[in-house]
Parts: structure tokens; sequence; C-alpha cells
């Protein structure tokens, strides 16, 4: 690393700069939640700053406000040493800053060319564009980073390494001084990720600052030149990549408190209920994201997945419930076959499903609380019989499950839209759970909602453990499944890469293995 | 970043919700509907005070929507004095003419099905435009086997000449759902040209191999006596087919709200992923409702065929079928109201023609008035659903806090 | 220029290009070797067929313009099929406007006026499907039906109340441009020729329209936002581009392109209006714009062969144009009416991606809201 990147000294003759970013105490409230408190970032001209946090730290907040996409409630932004405000996307292209999102942001059935110059084209004259000229400049822009591209190519058979560089191209072609990266490495292969580390630093070396938003910690490492990690909408410290170790980040982003632990006994776990034996499940786009994935899960105990999101836990979830093929592999229950079976063979087998986005999959929002309480169960008596539908015995049932499960609405016939989000997930908890189970799949049950509610349906989950179900739990946020689970395995890139037991499991250290995948001691001080 | 258009087959398919308004109670609906019904007339009334000025000779009559209003119910339903009736069937100080009641009945008769074929559609989250060549094969199916059921008496020559007419609707709503359910293809576009299809398909048979030779008209031959729909009422021109349509309308909404396959189609309508994880199978569902559809659509057009024309007259000009989208979306989807429109724009249909006598305002200020109402229909919707979403984000941000 | 060229041909299937291929090696064969059926065919191709491509390109236009403002909306995202209460109102309007003008500023200037007030009259009505669609955020596809059925009224309604009680009869119609006859003797060149320059302004102007417009969605500024703005509006709108004013303003511009079309047909067609005279024509525009992949040209090119095969209808009626043999007795024994499905009938199978996939805009069809940010 240069003199110039040395904390603090200025290197003799130069003059110290100001940074060219700074934000100073920017707070954020969204209802219920505060999303950043208070956090100070400095960023220097030419450096690479990372951003370190956990899933839901504040960390895309802050960005958004960066990038002019959020207004905060208090603080102020300095670019080069002045405050500014920052209106909209717009007034932060202008202003020189660059936003690579997590979701591109590109036309598939553009031209590499014709995603870059959008909204800034380069004109030959008031109507057509220049394309030579801008093709040129591109190509410009590519050398300089170290790598080729062809302008005309359809961005949408481009793989996603090269689309992420367009993305930066993008920036860089409106000029941009601070690029943000959002999670950049989320979706690239190994091979990718040493590619594009090796673009950043040019890019640095150019003189641009770059904010590297990320939760992986041995990436982090490498390609920073400074960190601060976020934890809770707080900046909880810097670290000096020089000297940091994955320990220290990992203890820093995920802390040392003890959490709300839930009353439960210990665990007697009884058969194997579900085994998935080398299975491999493909995305929408076609790449395998569950790679070939084994676990079991036995009566009476709950396994939780622990993982960064988007390590194939939502597909292998899918996969479980039928919604999803499975391209290989076997799954089985009490040694059944039902691999690719469809959903409701699975709900008569008594598998029950509380699935990761309710209103996608668990429920059906316009209609009454009633009838989204038998939406599993229609079909059967005494719910319906010779197709004709029973009102009233789906009432009386409502009647039944609405006190027992504490679902806080007027009446069962109310639309569903009406209630709130801890009530639709307590609504589903009652239909999947009020009949026995062999296995239950818990897929995030507890997001966005209030605390009594999550109280709640984990005592709910288990009282299903305790009665002999198979629990199978998923969730990212690993307080969840610290407390509830009695084995924890962590999710990386499709594999189970370590099981542990629940109840002697350290936090960091989970935290460590879903970061970095690697489920081997202590990093060795000092190696790169 | 999931885009649904495999599903759903694009921007192009209709999400109930967006056309019903979640929930909202029934007092508000009937509220919003009278509103873009009154709204519609307000714009008619302007048209015939217009119409008026532009007459030769005319003047600014203020007055005139109102009379122009009375002459289309005298013509519609009521007996009305100081109107020229074109023979009436009123009693000693009645109210109701049973003739001019005939005659609303018998125009709102097609509509209600093909009121019906749209609104079902809607349910599954299909748009159904095709309820016009349904409709045309109904009639066609229905008269051309009415015409051969010789010797065979009412009601069994009747009741076979629906079934056929069914059956050919059925048909002409199988193509576009399998076409959706099978190969993606947008079931809107589909169905608009089926319903070329179906005009000019069946124009060139009953001109051609299934015309009848003595007839004045290029048609196909009469329909036998025992499948023509009697006229019950002496005087009256109504026919069976209204009683068919109410029957109808009547199973279909035991059908969608009372059964599990209703249960099925609105789920899949509301939201094709938790149908899926329901256990429904979307793709079944789709083939399933247009099938239906079409044949609802089709049952209409036997009505008319069997009751008023009695034959499948080669130039067809009917709009029944785009009318029946105005029906279902005033209806807001549901038996019910679709009954409660379909009678309405068939009070406006039967009684323009009294009108035009009358106050000479030409009987095309119907279709306007009927489209004006479907403007204030399709941007109140909009309008109605914004406000239960908001009133739902505060109640639950209420019960999170 | 040249990979654009081929891009925009590769971006027809390999099937269509594999049916072309084969009915082209039949010709060929045809002419060297005496087939059964098909002897006497080229024959009748080459030397029977070019006169009627006048026909075919006055079928063709109405055709054309609506695939052309069917391709202004729904490249931007909108769906629009209203187009046909469109094409029917400014046929009204511009018919009234000749009719009343006509006295006045006297013929060929009342029709011109005419089709003016008609462009006009349709870019009005576009602005009420673009409010109801883009600002409302309604169905497009209700929106639409609400145009056609507005349109059907008030064009009904007030043909009745100003034109047929009074007698009012339209203004002459437009001139067409005459060709000399040392150039329309010219082999294969003349007919096409002919066709394309004896016609009158309105038709005319079609060729400039596709080709400006082709060249302009995919080599300028504004093309390229437009397309944008259809495809991933929300990436669009990240780089600044106000999404909403572009649709709006595709929506209200294509109406125009719907306003020449219904004009074509009461100032160059004919100089008469009936009620619901476009006849279908907006939807066969709309088959045209998907059988033509959303370009101009493909629209240009479908709008052409829907129209060739609409005044098939007529020209084979005629011996002399009609094919010679077997073939042509079997071809003048089908009923009007096939011809007349055809379009439809293709368009279905289009659909069905039986020929390649007929793949719309990704945001087609679905409002934008600018809330909606993740």
């Amino acid at each position: 690393m240069t003199d110039q990147r040395t904390e603090g000294a200025p290197v003799t003759g130069e003059v110290v700069r100001a940074p060219a970013l700074e934000m100073r105490g920017i707070t954020k409230h969204f209802p219920g939640v505060r999303a950043n408190d208070g956090i100070d970032l400095e960023v220097r001209p030419g450096e690479i700053h990372a951003l370190l946090g956990e899933n839901g730290a504040g960390k895309s907040t802050l960005m958004n406000i960066l990038y002019g996409l959020l207004a905060p409630d208090s603080g102020e932004v300095l670019l080069d040493g002045q405050v500014v405000g920052i209106s909209g996307p717009s007034d932060a292209i202008a202003r020189g800053i660059g936003m690579v999102h997590q979701h591109f942001m590109l036309v598939p059935v553009f031209t590499v060319a014709e995603n870059i110059v959008l909204g800034n084209e380069t004109m030959a004259n008031p109507i057509f564009l220049d394309a030579h000229k801008a093709d040129d400049r591109i190509r410009e822009l590519a050398r300089q980073l170290g790598f080729e591209i062809d302008p005309s190519a359809i961005v949408g058979d481009l793989s996603v390494g090269i689309q992420q560089r367009i993305e930066i191209l993008k920036a860089l072609y409106r000029g941009a001084k601070v690029l943000i990266l959002d999670e950049p490495t989320a979706v690239l292969t190994p091979q990718e990720t040493v590619e594009i580390f090796e673009v950043l630093k040019r890019l640095a070396a150019e003189g641009t600052s770059i904010v590297f938003i990320s939760h992986k910690l041995y990436e982090v490492l490498e390609i920073a030149d400074r960190i601060t990690v976020i934890r809770r909408g707080k900046v909880v410290g810097q670290a000096d990549p020089t000297t940091a170790t994955e320990e220290d980040l990992a203890e820093m982003m995920v802390g040392r408190e003890v959490s709300l632990v839930v009353d439960k006994g210990v665990a007697t776990p009884g058969d194997v209920v579900l085994r998935a034996e080398n299975v491999s499940v493909a995305d929408d786009r076609g790449s395998v994201v569950v790679d070939s994935i084994a676990f079991e899960v036995r009566a009476g105990e709950i396994l939780g997945i622990a993982g960064v999101a988007g390590n194939g836990q939502a597909e292998l979830v899918e996969a479980l419930t039928g919604l999803r093929r499975v391209a290989s592999g076997r799954i089985t229950l009490d040694d059944e076959d039902i691999t690719n079976h469809s959903p409701r063979s699975l709900t008569e087998r008594n598998v029950a499903y509380i699935p990761g986005d309710r209103q996608r999959f668990g429920l059906v929002l316009p209609y009454p609380v009633e009838d989204n309480l038998v939406l599993t169960d229609y079909h059967k008596a005494p719910y319906s019989r010779n197709g004709v539908i029973d009102e009233r015995a789906i009432s009386r049932r409502a009647a039944q499950l609405i006190p027992e499960f504490d679902i806080r609405t007027p009446s069962g016939a109310v639309p569903t839209s009406t209630l709130s989000g801890g009530n639709q997930q307590k609504l589903i908890v009652a239909r999947e759970f009020s009949r026995p189970l062999r296995l239950l799949i818990a897929d995030q049950p507890t997001r966005g909602i209030d605390v009594g509610s999550i109280e709640f349906i984990h005592k709910q989950i288990v009282a299903k453990r305790d009665a002999g179900t198979a629990v199978l739990l998923v969730s990212a946020e690993l307080d969840e499944v610290l407390e509830l689970s009695d084995r924890i395995a962590v999710i990386y890139r499709g594999r189970i890469v370590a099981t542990v037991d629940g109840a002697t499991a350290e936090k960091e250290r989970i935290g460590l293995i879903m970061a970095t995948g690697e489920a081997t001691g202590p990093r060795v001080e000092g190696a790169a | 970043m999931t885009t649904e258009r495999g599903a759903t087959g694009g921007g192009m398919s209709v999400d109930p919700t967006t056309l019903l308004g979640t929930g909202g109670g029934l007092g508000r609906q009937v509220l919003v509907t009278s509103i873009a019904v009154l709204g519609g007339l307000l714009v008619g009334a302007l048209l015939i005070i217009l119409s008026g000025a532009l007459q030769p000779g005319g003047t600014l009559d203020f007055g005139l929507p109102l009379v122009a209003y009375r002459a289309l119910l005298d013509g519609a339903l009521l007996c009305e004095e100081g109107f020229q009736d074109v023979g009436i069937l009123c009693e000693e100080g009645g109210v109701l003419d049973l003739r001019a009641l005939g005659n609303t009945l018998n125009a709102s008769t097609p509509l209600i099905m093909t009121g019906l074929a749209v609104a079902f559609g809607f349910r599954a989250g299909l748009f159904n435009i095709g309820a016009q060549g349904q409709f045309l094969l109904g009639a066609f199916a229905s008269t051309l086997i009415g015409a051969n059921l010789v010797g065979v008496p009412f009601p069994a020559a009747a009741a076979i000449a629906i079934l056929a007419g069914a059956l050919g609707g059925a048909l002409w709503g199988f193509i576009p759902g399998a076409l959706k359910a099978w190969r993606g293809a947008h079931e809107v576009v589909t169905t608009i040209m089926l319903n070329f299809v179906a005009a000019l398909s069946l124009r060139y048979l009953a001109n051609g191999p299934f015309r009848d030779p003595g007839a004045t008209f290029s048609r196909t031959p009469d329909i036998q006596p025992g499948a023509v729909l009697p006229t019950p009422i002496d005087g009256s021109p109504m026919h069976w087919g209204i009683v068919v349509a109410i029957l109808v309308a009547v199973a279909v909404w035991f059908l969608l709200f009372k059964t599990t396959l209703g249960f099925e189609i609105r789920t899949v309508g509301a939201n094709p992923h938790a149908a899926r994880y329901a256990g429904i199978r979307p793709r079944l569902i789709t083939i399933l409702t247009m099938t239906l559809a079409g044949s609802m659509a089709g049952i209409g057009g036997a009505a008319e065929g069997l009751g008023i024309t009695k034959n499948y007259p080669a130039e067809y000009g009917t709009s029944y079928g785009f009318d029946g989208i105005a029906v279902a979306l005033l209806g807001r989807a549901h038996p019910i109201g679709v009954v409660g429109a379909a009678l309405l724009f068939g009070v406006m249909r039967a009684g323009a023609g009294s009108m035009q006598r009358q106050t000479d305002i030409p009987i095309d200020i119907i279709t306007i008035v009927q489209g004006m109402i479907l403007l204030f229909v399709a941007a109140e919707v909009v309008i109605r659903r914004l406000l239960p979403a908001a009133r739902a984000r505060r109640v639950s941000a209420a019960a999170a806090a | 220029m040249t990979a654009f060229a081929i891009g925009r041909f590769a971006s027809i299937s390999y099937r269509a290009w594999a049916v072309l291929g084969v009915v082209v090696l039949l010709a060929l064969g045809a002419m060297l070797v005496d087939i059964p059926y098909l002897g006497g065919f080229v024959d009748w191709l080459i030397n029977r067929v070019p006169p009627t491509f006048s026909l075919i390109v006055q079928y063709a236009t109405p055709i054309a313009f609506a695939a052309l403002c069917g391709v202004m909306c729904e490249r931007s995202g909108v769906v629009n099929i209203g187009i046909e209460g469109l094409m029917l109102t400014a046929a009204f309007v511009a018919f009234l406007a000749g009719a009343y003008l006509g006295p006045v500023v006297g013929t060929p200037w009342a029709a011109l006026l005419g089709v003016g007030f008609a462009v006009l009259a349709s870019m009005l009505l576009s602005l009420l499907h673009a409010w109801l669609s883009i600002t409302i955020k309604a169905d497009q596809i209700i929106s639409g039906a609400v145009i056609i059925i507005l349109a059907a009224g008030g064009t009904a309604f007030f043909n009745q109340l100003l034109v047929s009680t009074s007698g009012l009869s339209g203004t002459l119609i437009l001139p067409h441009l005459s060709i000399p006859r040392e150039i329309t003797t010219i082999p294969f060149l003349g007919p096409i020729l002919l066709a394309l320059f004896n016609q009158g302004p309105i038709a005319m102007s079609l060729i400039v329209c596709v080709v400006g417009l082709q060249i302009l969605l995919f080599r300028s500024r504004w093309g390229l936002r437009t397309r944008a703005v259809g495809e991933h509006p929300k990436a669009a709108d990240t780089v600044g581009i106000d999404v909403y004013f572009v649709r709006y303003r595709n929506v209200v511009l294509g109406g125009g392109f719907a306003g020449l079309g219904g004009a074509f047909l009461t100032t160059e067609l004919s100089n008469s209006f009936q009620d619901g005279m476009t006849g279908g024509v907006g939807f066969i525009g709309l088959a045209a714009m998907i059988f033509g992949r959303w370009t101009p040209v493909g629209a240009f090119a479908a709008a052409l062969l829907f129209g060739a095969v609409q005044s098939a209808q007529l020209t084979l009626r005629i011996p002399s144009s009609a094919p010679p043999g077997e073939l042509g007795e079997l071809v003048a024994a089908l009923p009007p009416e096939f011809f007349g499905i055809l379009p439809y009938l293709v368009t279905i199978v289009v659909l069905a991606g039986v020929v390649g996939r007929a793949i719309p805009p990704a945001a087609d069809g679905i409002p934008y809201d600018k809330e909606s940010r993740s």
C-alpha cells in the first residue's frame, strides 16, 4: 500500500486533501426501525473503503441516502469538503457519485454501448447518437481498467461478471469520482471476483474513491484500504486491513451480546424424517444454486440452516415444498421418496410450510381470514362435500383457530390484507400447525413482524418439536437460528459447510463460517 | 427482481383485485357504481342538449334531456302519457308497459350472458375479449341444430339447441384458453383475432354451404318450431331466453362462490403462487375457465338465435360481445352485478329507438353513454384501490408499533 | 451500419427464413421444370400480379399506419388496443372537416386540412388513453376498450346528427401522383414504383414514416430512451429519464399515425364515411405489429403481406389476374372470407410460438409506479 493511504500521516510535501466523501451524523428512521443512527463515514480520494455489516445493518440505507434515493432525517453529506444536498439519482450522478446496484439496472436486449450511454447519450447531432465516439470512449475506459469490451455485444448474453463491469463503466462514463458498489461479489464466481478486484484497484489508482459494501470478511480484508463496520444502524468501529483478522471483523460485525433465549428444553430426537441426498436445484436463470446438498432432520429436533441470503436457501426450500423442480438427487420423507412431489401431495403427508414470502406463497390477501385458514384444506370434508363448500364449517374453524393462535382480527370475515404482518404470519402458523405434522419447514418465519408475534411463533415451533415434529428452520436472522435450533447447519454456495450443536454454538464463529464458507480453525494473523 | 411474464402472460393479463378493488364493502361498491352511471347519464344529457341545438332549426333546450330520458323509459319500461308508442301493453292505470318491458328483457338477455362470460374470465385473472366470437359460434350452432330437429317437440328441441350453442361457444373459449396455458399466448390478442375469424367464417358458412336457398337474404334455414323459444306473455315479445339467462347467472354465482372449483378459480385469479401452494393447477384452471366462459357466451348466442332471429344471418352485426366487457366491468365481475348492469344497458338499448322517434336524437348516444360509464368505472376503480391500500397500511403500521 | 442491418434481419426467426427459402426454391424449380400444379404459376407471378401492387399498397396503408401507432405505444411499454377507435374517429373528422371546408377553401386544401384535423383528433383521443393508462394506471386493455366504444358511438352519433340528415357530402379525394409511362413499363421495377408513387400524399408519406421511424427508433436518442422505458423502466428511471413523460409523448405521437391511417380512408381511398368503416383494420394493424416483431419495417412488411392477402379477395375474382391451371381454379374457388381470415390466423400461429417466439418489449402493458423502489 502506498504512503498516501496510511492513516493520518501526510506524505512530506503533499497537501492534505479534503476527503472525497464525508457523511456526518446520518440518521434515518423507518416505521419501527432505526436504519441509520448517527453514522459517520469518511472516504479519501483514491481509497477503497469497505462498509461491512450484516444483513439489515443499515449499509444499503446509507448508500441510498448518498445516491439520493432517500433523504436522511438528520446529518449531512460533504463532497470534497463542501456540504451538498442530493435531490435524486440524477443529481447524484451530476455530482460525480456513481452507484452499482446489487440488482443490475441493465436492459438485457440492449448492447453494452446502449446501456452505458442511456440517459447521458453522446450525440453526433441533436437527434442521432454518435455510436463511434461512444464506442471508442467505452473501449478506452475499459482499457484503462485493464480489460477489453465489445460495445456492440448484447448485454443479456454476457456473464454476470462482465455485466457488473458494464455497470462500473456506466458510472465512469458519467465521470463518477465516487463509486459505490453494493455487495458486488454476491453474484460472482471466485475467478470473476479476482478480476473485478483488479479493476477496482486500477480505478482507485486513478483517483476514484470507492465505497465497497459487503459482508464477506475475506474479500474485504483483501481489497480495502480501510474498513468501517456497521451494526444495527450504528458505526461499531474502524479496522485496518493490514492488522485486522477475520475474527476481529466478525466480532465487530456480529457482537457478543447474548440474545433472548426461549425456554426450550433439551431435544430428544427420534428417527430421521427428512433426508436430502445430493440434491441439486437450479435457479430461474438455470444456474445451479443448490449443489449436491445433503442433510437430515430427525423427529423432535430443530435443524437450523444459517446462511447469508442468496446462498441457495430459497431455492432449497422451494424444492422441498414442491414448488421448484429438483434437478438431481433425492428427497425422502420417512424413507418415502418425495422428490418433485406436488405441494398438495406433501400436505397430504403432513408436511407444513411457513413461506419466506408470506404474501406471495402463503396467503391470498383479498380473501377473508377464514378462507386463508383453510387454503390447503378447502377441498376436503368438512369444508366441502361433493364439490360444494360448507361456509359454516369454515367459519367455525376460524372461530376456533383465531383465539387459539392469538390472531388479532375483528372477525374471520375481514380481508386478510387488513391484518398486520405479525398477524398474517400467525394466520399461516394457525393453518399449518393445527394438525399433527411430520415435518415443518419454516422459512424466515419471523421476518418483518413485531416482537410479540415473534415470541408467539417461536413458542409454537418449539411446541411442535416437542410433539415429535421434525423442524427445518431456514433464517437469515442468526439470532433466531441460534435461539431455536438444536443443530445448526451453515449453508454456503448451495452446500452445507459445517454442522454444529445448537447449545454450544458461538455466534461469532457461525457468523464467520456464514461469511467465508470456511469451517476450519482461525486464520493465521497477517496472512493475506 | 422477478418478472412474472411466464405465469401471467405479460402485463396484459388482468388482476381482478385491480378491477374489483380489494373488498370495500357492498355499499361502497354500489355507491361507486352508481356514481359512474350518473356520470355517464350526465354526459349523455349534455350531448342531448347539444344535439338539440344542432338540429336544423334547433335551440339550446335544457329540458330536452328530461324529455329524452323519459322517452327512453317509456320505450323500455313504463306507460308514459304523451308519447307515441308503437303498440303498447298497458293496463288501466298500470305503470309497466309489458310490451316495452319484454323488449328490454330480450335486449338484456344476450348482455347478461356475454357479461357473465367476460366476468367469469376476470375472476380467474383472464381477459376474455372473445365473448363476441363465442356468442356467434353459439348462435350459429344452436340455429343450425335447431333447424335440423325435425319433429322434436319443445322443450326438448330447444334444450338440445341451447346445448349445441353452449358447446359451440365452449370450443371458441377453449382455443384461446389452451393457447394461453400451453403456449403462453396472450389471451387478449388471441381472442380478438378469433372474433374476426368467427365472424368471417360463419358468414361464409351461412352464405355458402348452409345457406337457405329460399330465403330473401343470406341466412341459414329457420329453426324448427320445437326449438323456438316461446313468448309466454300475450302481446309481449319477451321470450324464455331471459329465464335461461337468469338461471345461468344463478348457476355461475353458485359455482364461483359455493363450490371448490369456484374457490380454485378465484384463488388463481387473486394469487397464482399461493394457488400453486394450495395444490391448484393454474394451467388447468385457465383452460377450464375459458371454456366455461365461452359456453356462457354461446348460450347467449343460442338465446338470441332461438328467441329472436330464429336463424343465423350471414351479416350478423351485433356488438353483444364487446358490450359484455362493459357489463362485466360495471357489474364488478359479480353475477348479480352483471345482471343489474345488463338490465341497465338493456333498458337503454330498448328505449333508444323510442327516444329517437320522439326527439330525433340519434340512438348512438346510448353507445356514448355506455362508453362514458365504462370510462368512469375504469378511473374510479383505481382511485378506490388506492384507498383500501392506504387504510391497510395505516392499520398494519399501527398494529406493528 | 452493416452490423445493424444484419442484426435486424436476424431478428426474424430461422424457421421463417426456412419457409421463405422453400418457397423461393419451389418457384425457381417451377421455372425450370414443368411442375403440374405450379405450371404457369411463376409466369402468373411475374406478369399478372404486379398490376395489383397499387391495390395492395392501398389496402396496406391503413394497416401499416395502425401498426406504426402500435409500435410507438408498445415500444414504450403501453398496450393500445384502441387503435381501431382512433382510426374511426380520424376518418370521421377528416370527412367532416373536409366537407365543411370544401366550399370555403376548395379541394384539395379542404381535404388536406381535414387530414390535419383528423390527426389532431386522434392525438387528443390518444391523450385520453395515455392519461388512463399512465397516470390513472387503469388496466390498459380496458382503456383501449373505452376508446373503441366512445369512438364507435361518437362517430355514429355525430354522423347521424350532422351528416345523414343534412346531406353533407365529402370533398374530393386527394389526387394521386402520376408516373410517366416510360417508368411504369420497366419490368419488375416499374410496377413497384407505380405502386409506391402513384398514390396520394398519405400513402406516399407512409414509406417515409416507416423508414424514418425505424432509423429514429434504433439510432436516435429518442429511440434509445423509448426502448429503455419499454424494456426496463426502472433502469431508465435511475439514470434520470422521466418514464411518464416518454410514455405520454409516444402514445400521443403514435395517435398521430393512427390519425393518418384513418384520414386515408376518407380522403384518399374514398370520400365518404360509413359507420364502422374501419372494419377491424386497427386490429389487423396490431397483428401486423406482432408479426413484424414490433419494428417499423417489420410491421410495414407484414402490413404489405396482409394487404396482399386482403386485396386477393378482389383480384383473384378477376380472370385475367387469377393464377392459371388447377392451382388457379383452386384459389379462385376459395371464398373471400378465407383471405379475410388469413391475417388473423397467421397472427394466432405467431403468438402460439410456432414460427419463432413473439416477444414484446419486457415492460409492455405494466403500468410504471415510481414509488416501487427497492
